[in-house]
């Protein structure tokens, strides 16, 4: 193989249903690459799976699967998709059941839940990154444990011959690399080329956003978004790749819009850290090569880390967001007027919580103190007043103190549509990392 | 002259947990000298007063002609916690971009 095409149709879970087949429809795709998670989707899923031990994946994989199943046979597709959530093996069932032609094959070991308390009595005290604290002090209200996994065991699965990879916490960008190790024989010591394939999976893995959709640069002039063109690596063996997208779709690719995702929810850009390998953002050379085509060479890589990163979520609480509309004149001045004694019955009544939060929708919630707008100017805000607590019972009480304020707070109070707001859970995450020898990956051929 | 960062650089952002990232890049990369003159990470956290609580940092990628502003505990708790319209911070590049800067005529 000289090259191989590479694209990304899903950048979450409810991303475009329609990308997918039109990346098949529209132009060659060797490897269909498909990211549906997030921090917050395994809690769901694990949420999901409580409630039903068939569940647990993305429910909207199978049903596409079943309707790409032709392309995939006849043009020799395969794809690789980490839909399978908190429950790879279901998500691999069904797509037998609706797609029987297919060979699907699932990457295994990433879910740690069952091994949780056997984890913490040898020692693994999987302390939250940002704040410190063990793991021990949220155990009983642990939802779902993950190990963000690699690329190896996935391009061992694709080794299987599979048309169809089923992954649990697979990192993103990892989906993107294992079809380069499985046709390019690339080492798990290649740190360069490894490095390679991480940013060329992370420049597609938001979907749209590297093919001209959230860019900033000329938005207004980006032909067609409604018809937006997926994103298409076409990587070659030496680590240098292309970025494209087939002709007459919709969006735009350019330097500007791929610079904008390298930068994308990235940290120390010299170290970005992933299972398989450190890369260095720094080294990445960007440049224009053509309509719609963008070259990207020099990316160095270092040795990846001794440990790998949990994705842990737990129940952490309860939280309400209610809303009034207050209009010209003075429309900022009702609103704060308003939160003054919504805040104030509040603390008559004794509730307390973690946080209350307001925000003048449609003067400061998007840029708080940098939207510098002229507030007798504001022809009309949304008080929104958010509460967090452990305490469900106080969060619900706060439910009942905004609607009053339209006949006892300042004058024109409306738009509280369909009257009290929701009180929802609260699944937080909790970052944290144990040494990779504890994750065993395996894989399983579904037949 | 006092220009807005915006007609010099572009920028996307997002989260990490209760960390926002908020990339700004030269429009050209004769301009990358006055985003790193100009938006230090001091600057940078004054803009958003107490919008960010914690330390901002901010990581240089001359590769790219931008900078990478890690801003910790800026999105109100974060993920799933958070209160807010933009708990994911992805109008926060928008808000930086308007920040006045000062430049040399010389310099456009």
């Amino acid at each position: 193989m000289s090259m191989i095409r590479i694209a990304n149709g899903q950048g979450f879970w409810g991303d475009w249903l329609e990308a997918p087949a039109r990346l098949l429809e529209q132009g060659p795709v060797d490897y269909l690459m498909l990211d549906y998670l997030a921090e917050v989707t395994m809690s769901i899923l694990q949420k999901q799976r409580r409630a039903d031990t068939n569940l647990g994946y993305a429910r909207d994989f199978p049903p596409l699967i079943a309707g790409i199943a032709s392309h995939i046979r006849d043009r020799r597709v395969r794809v690789i998709a980490n839909a399978g959530g908190v429950n790879p093996i279901a998500c691999a069932r069904e797509v037998r059941r609706l797609a029987p032609g297919l060979r699907v094959a699932v990457v295994l070991g990433d879910d740690l839940f069952d091994q949780l308390d056997d984890l913490l009595a040898a020692g693994h005290e999987m302390r939250n990154m940002d704040n410190g604290e063990p793991l021990a002090s949220i155990r009983p209200k642990v939802l779902s444990v993950n190990a963000y996994t690699g690329a190896f065991p996935v391009a061992d699965a694709l080794a299987t011959g599979a048309d169809v990879v089923i992954t649990g916490r697979c990192a993103d960008p990892a989906l993107a690399l294992a079809p380069m190790i499985h046709e390019f024989g690339w080492q798990s010591t290649d740190w360069d080329r490894l490095a390679a394939g991480i940013v060329a999976g992370h420049s597609i893995e938001c979907g749209a956003q590297s093919s001209g959709g959230n860019c900033q640069v000329d938005w207004t002039t980006i032909p067609d978004l409604a018809n937006i063109g997926y994103p298409i690596v076409e990587m070659e063996p030496d680590g240098n790749f292309s970025v494209t997208k087939h002709p007459g779709t919709g969006g735009r690719i350019d330097s500007h819009g791929i610079k904008e995702q390298l930068i994308y929810e990235i940290g120390d850009p010299a170290r970005y850290i992933t299972p398989d390998v450190v890369a260095d953002f720094t080294s990445v050379l960007v440049r224009d090569d053509g309509p719609d085509r963008v070259r990207i060479t020099g990316v160095k890589g270092s040795p990846a880390t001794p440990t790998l990163k949990l994705s842990v979520s737990y129940l952490w609480g309860w939280k309400s967001i209610g809303t009034l509309v207050y209009s010209y004149p003075d429309a900022v001045e009702k609103a704060r007027a308003a939160d003054r004694i919504v805040r104030q019955r509040l603390e008559q009544l004794g509730l307390r919580f973690d946080e209350i939060y307001t925000e003048l929708f449609g003067f400061n919630a998007c840029h708080g103190p940098a939207a510098r707008t002229d507030e007798k100017a504001v022809a009309e805000v949304q008080l929104r007043i958010g509460v967090r607590g452990h305490d469900k019972a106080a969060v619900d009480r706060f439910t009942r103190e905004l609607i009053p304020l339209v006949l006892s707070g300042p004058p024109g109070g409306t738009g509280y549509g369909d009257g009290r707001p929701a009180v929802r859970e609260v699944v937080a995450f909790w970052p944290a990392l144990v040494p990779r020898e504890v994750i065993r990956p395996s894989i399983e051929v579904v037949e | 002259m006092r220009i807005p960062l915006s007609r010099i650089a572009h920028g996307r952002s997002g989260d990490k947990g209760d960390t926002a990232n908020v990339g700004i890049i030269a429009l050209n990369d004769s301009y990358y000298p006055i985003l790193r003159r100009e938006l230090t990470a001091e600057r940078v956290k004054a803009w958003f007063g107490d919008f960010v609580l914690g330390e901002v940092i901010r990581y240089e990628l001359p590769n790219l002609s931008a900078l990478n502003f890690l801003m910790h505990g800026a999105l109100g708790g974060g993920g799933t916690l958070s209160l807010r319209t933009d708990a994911q911070g992805k109008t926060l590049s928008s808000a930086l971009l308007r920040m006045e800067i000062e430049v040399d005529e010389g310099e456009m």
